[in-house]
């Protein structure tokens, strides 16, 4: 597993279009991802579930990354996290 | 004649016959089933057909609306692919044995009580969306059509819209909404902005009113049903000049804000927070003249970190793209309060511990800032403004500490703009007297007149009191601007003004025969004052 921080900067939070977003990219990779945030986790596929965590601007939250490749999935989910959020 | 008070959404008249929207709430019963595969086909082929029925709201969104709030629609398409939603109503219906309405129906209310209990407004409002999207496929499964038309100009009045009815309505014939329900955050209510519809919120409702002739107020926030001869009259009026005036307006943008005999004068808008900035876009200003960056701090229990403060003044930049977005450093005292400066008690807060003075002997908030604005800079046209100048040697100080934030940002190989414009508030007496000599030091001059006029008259803004010798068109006043201008321009440098003066279109000619180069005013001002320069000679 590897994981990492992000704090959003986006003036909303985690809204609902890059939560619809964030789902289609972390279905392209084969990886779990999680995202962890205000003490609970959704899995970032699922985007009701990920608008369910209520992330708001300023808000830190962790993102882990398990599988046969998450050494990229987890360079594609930074990326998507710093040009998204 | 009755009148009934709500929030008004969007400023406008409109007078014409009531439509009560009465939905006729589908009616989901729970039956048993057998055959569970038929049921999901059921399900996934309703589905099918809400997801192209939305690909067509879109396109329709897109065209009328523009691609902002089309992208609701895209929302919806997204939220009705989820995997927990769908999941939850297949288990449903092969586990409980029920028909995919009823599956449908439980699923999205439980999703609809998930968004409706979560703390903030934004998520809160989604509950609505997960509504209609729920909505939409029962509808699908029972083979109704869930939109309805307008027959002739009509103000609706419903229980609550969503945002995929607003769009589907012939916006010839929407005068204007009003709703029980809804915030001024949803979906519908930003629509109504949009499409310029006069619009109503939190008004108790009643079917009865069905057909009755109506005026919706979205000035005051009312409703008023039946209105008697007078009030109509009053109202057809209000219509009328609200009309000329908008057109007259709408001429003006994209025009050149030029005077007759074809001077430029710069025309910006002043703002207090990134959320202004569609209001700049919509009322066609050329740049941001004043960005007050207080509310970082207002709205901050602690000091806002240099991360905090950056991704806001890089926002309003990158929006602004190559047009000039002038930021003023915090300019906050003991008269507002903010407790974790811990400011104490000042007898004279106007003349006391505030702006620049803080700046000057708290230099870590300073220096945050300065940090913050300048790795802004490499992502727009920002130039940095200081306010409560009285003297040269502090400018002198300034820029002592702004070179060595750039050397600093240098060395940890930060991007910035080196160049960055840094122009200084003209607001006091002092400054006014010493701009000859300022004007060497700095690149730009912007007037603050609201400050300016108290400290020159002497007379206290606040106190109602002496609101007969608050003279804003006093001639020491005039004289002071006329000078400064004056002052800026011997030194090559450009002068505007960027407090209230500025939209006084009673003195645009004046200022303009003084020499001023630009003019900041509330986004709301930008065309009146764009038609008073073009009138000027």
């Amino acid at each position: 597993m590897i994981k990492f921080n992000y704090v959003i900067t986006d003036e909303i939070g985690i809204h609902a279009r890059p939560a619809g977003l964030l789902a289609k990219t972390a279905k392209t990779v084969s990886s779990k991802v999680v995202i962890k945030a205000n003490g609970k986790e959704a899995d970032a596929s699922k985007l009701m579930a990920v608008m369910g965590l209520g992330v708001k601007h300023g808000n830190e939250i962790t993102v882990e990354v398990t599988g046969d490749d998450e050494a990229e999935a987890v360079v594609k989910m930074e990326e998507f996290f710093k040009a998204n959020l | 004649m009755k009148i009934f008070c709500g929030k008004a959404i969007f400023r406008g008249i409109a007078i014409g016959k009531i439509l009560f929207n009465s939905k006729n709430k589908q009616q989901v019963r729970r039956n048993k089933i057998n055959d569970i595969d038929t049921e999901i086909s059921r399900f996934e082929k309703a589905k099918e057909k809400a997801s192209q029925e939305l690909n067509k709201l879109y396109e329709k969104a897109l065209k009328e609306v523009g691609e902002n709030n089309a992208a609701i629609f895209e929302v919806h398409s997204m939220m009705l692919e989820d995997d927990d939603f769908n999941d939850a109503v297949i288990d449903k219906i092969k586990n409980q044995l029920v028909n995919a309405e009823y599956a449908v129906a439980k699923t999205g209310d439980d999703l609809v009580d998930m968004f409706a209990n979560m703390e903030d407004e934004y998520f809160k409002a989604r509950a609505a969306d997960m509504k209609d999207i729920s909505e939409r496929v029962i509808s699908k499964l029972i083979g109704e059509d869930s939109s309805f038309q307008l027959k002739e100009p009509s103000i609706i009045v419903a229980e609550d819209l969503a945002p995929s009815e607003t769009i589907q309505m012939d916006k010839d014939k929407l005068l204007a909404f009003v709703t029980k329900l809804g915030s001024s955050n949803s979906h519908t209510a930003i629509l109504a902005r949009t499409m310029n519809l006069p619009a109503l919120i939190g008004i108790d409702i009643d079917s009865k009113w069905n057909g009755k002739q109506a005026v919706v107020d979205g000035y005051s926030g009312k409703l008023i049903i039946d209105p008697d001869k007078e009030t109509f009259e009053k109202y057809i009026k209000i219509q009328k000049d609200d009309l000329e005036k908008r057109e007259l307006l709408k001429e003006l943008k994209g025009k050149e804000t030029i005077t007759k005999r074809g001077k430029k004068i710069n025309l910006y808008a002043n703002i207090g927070k990134p959320a202004d900035l569609s209001n700049v876009i919509e009322h066609d200003a050329e740049g941001i003249g004043l960005f007050r960056s207080e509310f970082l701090y207002l709205d901050s229990d602690d000091f806002p970190t240099e991360d905090e403060q950056f991704s806001a003044y890089k926002k309003v930049a990158e929006t602004m793209g190559s047009k000039k977005v002038i930021i003023r450093t915090l300019d906050i005292g003991a008269d507002k309060q903010v407790d974790y400066f811990n400011f104490g008690h000042e007898d004279n807060p106007a003349m006391g511990y505030r702006a620049i003075r803080i700046c000057l002997s708290q230099q870590d908030i300073f220096k945050t800032q300065l940090r913050a604005l300048l790795r802004a800079s490499a992502f727009g046209n920002i130039s940095i403004m200081y306010p409560m100048i009285i003297s040269v040697d502090e400018v002198k100080q300034i820029k002592v500490i702004v070179k060595n934030v750039m050397a600093e940002l240098e060395n940890e190989k930060i991007d910035f703009n080196r160049d960055i414009e840094q122009g200084i508030m003209i607001e006091t007496p002092a400054a006014v007297i010493m701009s000859d000599e300022l004007a060497k030091e700095v690149d730009f001059f912007s007037i603050g007149t609201n400050d300016l006029t108290q400290y020159t008259l002497a007379v206290d803004r606040q106190n109602p009191k002496l609101e007969n010798i608050n003279d804003t068109h006093h001639p020491a006043v005039l004289r002071s601007i006329k000078t400064v201008i004056e002052n800026a321009h011997k030194a090559g440098i450009w002068a505007g003004i960027c407090g209230e003066l500025g939209a006084d279109t009673s003195l645009t000619e004046t200022f303009i025969s003084y020499g001023i180069d630009e003019l900041s005013v509330s986004p709301t001002f930008i065309l009146p004052v764009r038609k008073a320069v073009r009138d000027s000679e």
